[in-house]
């Protein structure tokens, strides 16, 4: 290999093969190369990292062609450099690709050596990036790959059969956060007067549309069906937009008109069928077994008007038009009911509104299904626990019940058993009284305690000071070794240069462990040959330990 | 009215239901004296009432062949007798103590064959649970109980389930079971009753000094154990012993329908009636599973 660290030719330095070049001087080192033209002035000068440089391309010595090296950045630029005579050529070839070479593997040299492929396990460049970035991200994770891998105490692919779980996952499959939709009503849209003209105009963003369709089935069903069959999206949006402004003028009377003159606004403007229908189905599928108990606070009867404040004068009877009669309530009530269901398709990938529109049916029609088992699951259930209990027949259960044999004989019999078993047990001191002599003698303490009263004083001073000391000192001396806190444990009471050291050491040998278990049933050499460096490892960890923590533990003894 | 007796039941009100182990062969072979014992105790029974007007204490006598109430503080017919030489309580107690004596001794026929009797600590205990179950009754406002068991004599292997229901019970209406045991090795029972129960177990180093370790530990009542520190034990022997001998055992078998405890391999549980599976036939596995079939039992 030539030894050069840098290289400095004369070259003309090209923006493309055509171009008649600046001359100047070329030098190339480790980390760039550098252009000097021989003009100062003519802005030539360059400075290109080769960390940029992908590869570079040049011309074979035997063709007319001039001696040119073009080395390609990036982005896809190019730079040309043609030399004087082809040796020169050589020479910068052979350097940069020296140089391309050694930069290619520097980033994964950075990190342990021991992140090398191996020969018997083919890893793809995507797998190693996960790789590589897993422990980059997972500090504890490195330390184990440093210890073991790097300690040649296991293999590379060992280490990482351990964790599958971590491997397997597809960054680009995690599904990411959605943007819910806003708590704000915005299809509740607004349009902008034009005093002058006289004209109302409404904008309709992507996103209103949206929230249009998931708020109101029965616009969406119109727009499937509408467009482009019978009308533009133009003229769908225009006629809602009407109805809107219609609506919010509160002239029923005009709504009713130009419902009856225009059939289309007149879907908008009527309640939403779908909408109603899912409503009654979701009484029906209320549970009727839920246990509501009433307390004294839902007691409403015995206030007036049922605690409701009505005023009755003002309401009027409009029988025709309520059809046409959409309150804010219930428009609150969807709304909010739309926005806690959340988002199931994302606003920027469907590029129309017909895309749109297809997409919310579809994600509709995924959730009926789910729908139905449930419900009917909840019919099954509705009988069996309705059941009242007095009036069931006593349940036979498969079990036999549980016969306690004579309790008196288990209790009392075993008197001989003990007598028996217990005379060669502990030696205790023996009694050598008879009965009568040990009778007698506590009923002679009796005796004399009646006839000389409580001895003075009860306690001797000195016995009682000394006492008093030794409990205190006990109780001080457990507080030290067990902890005033019950929960706290020793581990907390350490220092944490120490406590840090224990854990990591845990850590090691929870992972030994768990390869040194997975390797039984030794069947083959390799696994035989894993033991025994995995027995290795575990036996160097003591000796460790003990250099570590031998002062502390014998303060604990 | 109901105000008026609420301020009088403060937090720190206690009725101490103190189990006295009365056991003959066990104090004529110890090396504190009965009457010494007696002279501690007593003193210690007039500090727990002086300590609050309200507290109460209740004695009941441990005896070889039966259990007996020997004194309860609150009952009114404490007729100051004998000599003025020393307050009615321990005059009371005494006499009561000693009519006890007279007719445990007159229940007992047997002679202990060699070896220190045990005194009956379940029957006890059954019978403080019950008088503490029946104030638990007496209505809202009742002083806080807890049981505190003075004992020298050894543990029963016998008694085993009988105190472990007990203490279960205990456990069950939250009565913290106190024990001081005066004898010479460690009673199993006691320090699990104290540890399961949320009480104090202590084995005084010093006998002479008795009343010094009751003052200081026992005598604390259940609202000041909050905020005072009382000696921990450092281990608790919780060893079972086994229903077929009253040994005590470790390791085990255990019936899988009723929980009895066996220390060998049985083909029937003696307890329900349940017939147990085949067992494992090498002997290098002495605790094989207790595998059974359910059968009915006429």
């Amino acid at each position: 290999m030539s030894g050069a660290a840098q290289v400095t030719k004369r070259a003309k330095y090209k923006i493309s093969v055509k171009d008649p070049g600046t001359t100047g001087a070329l030098r190339m080192n480790d980390q760039k190369l550098m252009f000097m033209p021989d003009n100062r002035n003519s802005g030539a000068k360059l400075v290109v990292e080769f960390k940029s440089i992908q590869g570079h391309k040049y011309t074979k010595e035997g063709s007319n062609k001039p001696p040119l090296i073009n080395l390609a950045n990036a982005q896809g630029g190019s730079y040309i450099f043609e030399f004087d005579s082809y040796s020169d050529l050589h020479v910068c070839r052979d350097f940069v690709s020296k140089v391309l070479e050694k930069s290619k593997e520097t980033p994964n040299a950075a990190l342990e050596k021991s992140a090398v492929k191996l020969p018997d396990e083919q890893l793809s460049e995507e797998e190693m990036q996960l790789r590589i970035k897993l422990l980059q991200e997972n500090s504890e994770l490195q330390k184990l790959h440093r210890q073991f891998v790097g300690g040649n105490i296991l293999t590379e692919a060992e280490f990482w059969a351990a964790r599958k779980k971590l491997l397997d996952r597809d960054p680009s499959k995690k599904s990411k956060q959605r943007v819910g939709f806003k708590s704000a009503m915005i299809s509740d849209i607004r349009p902008a007067t034009d005093g002058r003209t006289n004209k109302v105009t409404f904008s309709l963003t992507p996103e209103i549309i949206l929230q249009i369709f998931a708020e109101k089935p029965a616009v969406h069903r119109a727009f499937l069906n509408f467009v482009p069959n019978k009308m533009t999206e133009m003229e769908f949006w225009t006629k809602y937009c009407r109805a809107e402004y219609l609506s919010r003028t509160k002239n029923y009377h005009a709504v009713v008109a130009e419902a009856a003159e225009d059939e289309e606004l007149a879907v908008f403007l009527k309640e939403d069928d779908i909408l109603a229908n899912e409503v009654r189905k979701k009484i029906r599928r209320v549970d009727p077994t839920l246990d509501m108990e009433a307390d004294e606070g839902d007691d409403y009867t015995h206030l007036p008007d049922h605690g409701i404040f009505r005023d009755g004068t003002k309401e009027s009877n409009e029988l025709q038009s309520e059809h046409y009669r959409r309150t804010l309530l219930q428009d609150l009530n969807r709304h909010a009911a739309v926005v806690l269901e959340g988002r199931t398709i994302d606003v920027e990938r469907e590029d129309s509104t017909r895309a749109l529109a297809e997409a919310l049916a579809r994600s509709k029609r995924g959730n009926e299904g789910a729908d139905n088992n449930a419900n009917e699951e909840r019919l099954d259930r509705t009988p069996r626990v309705a059941e009242i209990e007095d009036l069931q027949a006593p349940h036979c259960l498969p079990l036999a019940p549980l016969s306690i044999k004579d309790a008196r004989e288990y209790f009392d019999s075993q008197q001989a058993n003990t007598l028996k078993a217990s005379r060669d047990s502990q030696a205790s001191m023996k009694c050598s009284l008879s009965r009568q002599e040990a009778y007698g003698s506590v009923r002679d303490a009796i005796s004399e305690i009646k006839d000389m009263g409580l001895s003075d004083p009860i306690v001797n001073p000195e016995v009682a000071l000394k006492v008093y000391s030794g409990l205190t000192h006990n109780i001080s001396s457990i507080k030290y070794h067990l902890g005033k806190n019950p929960r706290e444990t020793v581990l907390d009471r350490l220092p944490s240069a120490t406590k840090e050291k224990l854990l990591y050491h845990w850590m090691s040998i929870q992972e030994l462990l768990k390869h040194f278990w997975s390797s039984y049933p030794i069947t083959t050499p390799y696994l035989y040959s894993k033991v025994n460096r995995l027995k290795d490892a575990l036996s160097n960890i003591y000796p460790q330990l003990e250099v570590y923590f031998w002062p502390e533990f014998t303060a604990f003894a | 009215m109901a105000s008026a007796p609420s301020k009088l039941y403060s937090d720190d009100v206690s009725l101490v239901v103190v189990l006295l182990d009365t056991n003959p062969f066990f104090w004529s072979s110890s090396s504190l004296s009965f009457s010494q014992f007696l002279t501690h105790v007593l003193a210690f029974f007039n500090a727990i009432l002086t300590l609050n007007q309200l507290n109460q204490v209740v004695v009941i006598a441990t005896g070889y062949n039966s259990c007996d109430y020997v004194y309860d503080s609150s009952s009114t017919g404490n007729q100051s007798v004998g000599n003025g030489r020393m307050p009615s309580l321990c005059a009371t107690l005494l006499q009561n103590l000693e009519e006890f004596m007279n007719k445990d001794e007159q229940l007992g026929k047997q002679e202990p064959e060699g070896r220190i009797a045990c005194s009956l600590l379940s029957g006890s205990l059954s019978m403080a649970l019950c008088y503490i179950q029946r104030v638990f009754r007496s209505g809202l406002l009742h002083p806080q109980p807890r049981i505190l068991c003075l004992q020298g004599s050894p543990d029963g292997p016998e008694q085993y389930v009988a105190i472990m229901n007990a203490i279960f019970s205990a456990q069950r209406s939250m009565v913290p079971i106190d024990s001081c045991y005066l004898g010479a090795q460690n009673s199993a029972f006691l320090q699990q009753a104290s540890y399961i129960t949320g009480g104090v177990h202590h084995k005084p180093q010093q006998l002479d000094g008795l009343f010094q370790y009751l003052l200081t530990i026992f005598g604390t009542d259940l609202h000041s154990r909050n905020f005072l520190q009382l000696p921990k034990p450092v281990g608790v022997d919780f060893r079972a012993s086994c229903f077929c001998h009253k040994n005590t055992i470790d390791m085990g078998y255990i019936c899988s329908v009723c929980l009895s405890i066996y220390c060998k391999h049985l083909k029937k549980c003696s307890t329900c009636g349940s017939v147990f599976g085949q067992a494992q036939t090498q002997s290098d596995e002495p605790s094989a599973t207790n595998r059974k079939r359910k059968t009915t039992d006429a």
